[in-house]
């Protein structure tokens, strides 16, 4: 009975724990749209790039999958200002989570691109595409379809990553949860149930448009993406 | 130029490939007049389809020079997406762009290309699919269709082009027997309106109907090649004779 009064004192700071979340879904849109174009482009290079472009690429996406999503957070934001730059922490936050995520969107890609039979690239080029246009009308667009499960899986990995952020002093919904247990330490774990619900909803909804989209862009006939083309 | 090529359409010159240790062609030469078809008979792994390859070098060739129209194929300083765009090629697999409809498969060339405008490229696509006999399915994807449908759809992708001459590499092999005639019915009215081609295959039948000339390769090298009626009944080399005999006993002579 206590807990669900507590609940509802938590309920005056509703509206501002709204507010912060929305912080969140935007250092999560910077960080995906971030980390899927550096994600193709490294995945890209791994494949096509030739010994020392991917080679580079590798390299890449093993320095930002090794580096704990703290470390990097702290080097990106507090690192610049000992070159007497000062970064905001959004940017900051938008970039080290970014950057990380595409070391392993690269790899969901890298996977996906590898599993398009390679006659697919052969017909392109015997047409007379060049690589980059059979890559751009053949090879990406099927190898989108296929990362989408593995796709949804990052989303969820990286949307609970935001809340990481706090520690570089943006304010986002953990942090704003946190200034409300500093100030009345007994709101503490009713705070973080509703902290906790806004990440329930942000997962469900979030795998549930990429559903959406996966259905959308379903091709006709195969039973799933990637499976070969049986005679129907 | 050379002497005696102006009048080819394609002249293929000691064209050597090899793979590791194993040489796959040890230099094969020959011409191809317009309007002809030619088919590349011999047994598995005798560079039939590296051959093909070299053609439009999907595979480098380490060796040997290809003229198209006058035109150096093998030429470092050539724009190669130019020439392939000159030359169909039909494969075993089909290999068409299973994310696109019939239609989409055979107008992403003409549109990516040739930059061909969209509504031209579809009455294109229309017509070529129509001339293989796939009127009405022009939005089925790949998967929904059958695998003689799907050669077919492969053959009107390649047909879009315009090209000059239309490699196949075995375009039937990959097929249930009784999906094989469709697709030969088409190459045969193809050669009939004048195609220049060059067919690797193993059916005789189409071999002996529709053939200027017949290619028998072994080992990598051109054993013998002349005219269908004298290398069915008359053939000079013994091997010619041996590889014709098992393998009309096999696949019989279908469309003959």
């Amino acid at each position: 009975m206590e807990f669900f009064l507590k609940l509802g004192q938590v309920g005056q700071h509703l509206p501002m724990l709204m507010r912060a979340s929305v912080v969140n879904l935007e250092l999560l849109g910077a960080l995906l749209v971030i980390g899927f174009l550096i994600g193709t482009l490294v995945a890209l290079l791994q494949v096509y790039g030739g010994r020392v472009l991917s080679t580079g690429a590798s390299v890449y996406e093993w320095v930002f999958r090794s580096i704990p999503a703290l470390v990097l957070l702290f080097l990106f934001y507090y690192g610049p200002s000992h070159f007497g730059l000062d970064i905001q922490s959004f940017l900051a936050a938008s970039l080290a989570l970014g950057f990380r995520s595409s070391a392993y969107q690269s790899q969901i890609f890298r996977g996906a691109i590898q599993a398009i039979p390679s006659g697919q690239m052969m017909a392109a080029r015997a047409l007379g595409m060049s690589k980059l246009s059979a890559i751009r009308h053949v090879i990406l667009p099927q190898a989108f379809r296929l990362a989408i499960p593995g796709w949804s899986n990052e989303y969820s990995s990286v949307v609970k990553d935001t809340t990481l952020a706090y520690a570089v002093t943006l304010n986002e919904i953990m942090r704003y949860a946190k200034t409300i247990m500093d100030r009345q330490y007994d709101l503490a774990m009713a705070t973080f149930i509703v902290v906790a619900l806004v990440f329930l909803v942000f997962t469900y909804s979030g795998n549930a448009l990429l559903g959406l989209v996966e259905r959308r862009f379903r091709i006709p006939g195969l039973q799933m993406p990637g499976a070969t083309g049986a005679v129907l | 130029m050379r002497e005696g090529t102006m009048d080819a359409l394609l002249l293929v010159e000691d064209i050597h490939k090899r793979y590791g240790k194993e040489e796959v062609l040890k230099g094969v030469s020959f011409q191809l007049q317009k309007g002809e078809t030619k088919v590349i008979i011999g047994p598995s792994g005798t560079g039939k389809s590296t051959l093909l390859r070299c053609i439009n070098r999907l595979t480098e060739p380490d060796r040997g020079r290809v003229w198209l129209e006058g035109v150096e194929v093998t030429s470092r300083k050539v724009d190669i997406n130019r020439i392939r765009a000159q030359i169909g090629f039909v494969f075993q697999d089909f290999n068409l762009f299973t994310h696109l409809a019939a239609l989409d498969n055979v107008r992403l060339g003409p549109m990516r290309v040739l930059g061909m405008r969209r509504d031209q490229a579809t009455k294109l696509a229309r017509e070529e699919l129509a001339r293989v006999g796939l009127a009405g399915k022009e939005d089925a994807f790949p998967a929904q269709l059958s695998g003689g449908q799907q050669q077919r759809v492969s053959i009107a992708r390649a047909l879009a082009m315009n090209p000059k001459l239309i490699l196949f590499d075995e375009p039937t092999s990959a097929l249930d027997p009784e999906l094989i005639g469709e697709v030969l019915e088409v190459m045969i009215q193809l050669a009939k309106d004048g195609m220049t081609m060059i067919v690797v295959t193993h059916e005789m039948g189409f071999a002996r109907s529709v053939a200027d000339e017949i290619i028998f390769m072994e080992k990598g090298v051109i054993v013998e090649q002349g005219p269908p009626a004298q290398l069915f009944s008359a053939p000079r080399h013994p091997r010619t004779a041996e590889f014709l005999s098992k393998i009309t006993e096999l696949y019989g002579e279908t469309e003959g």
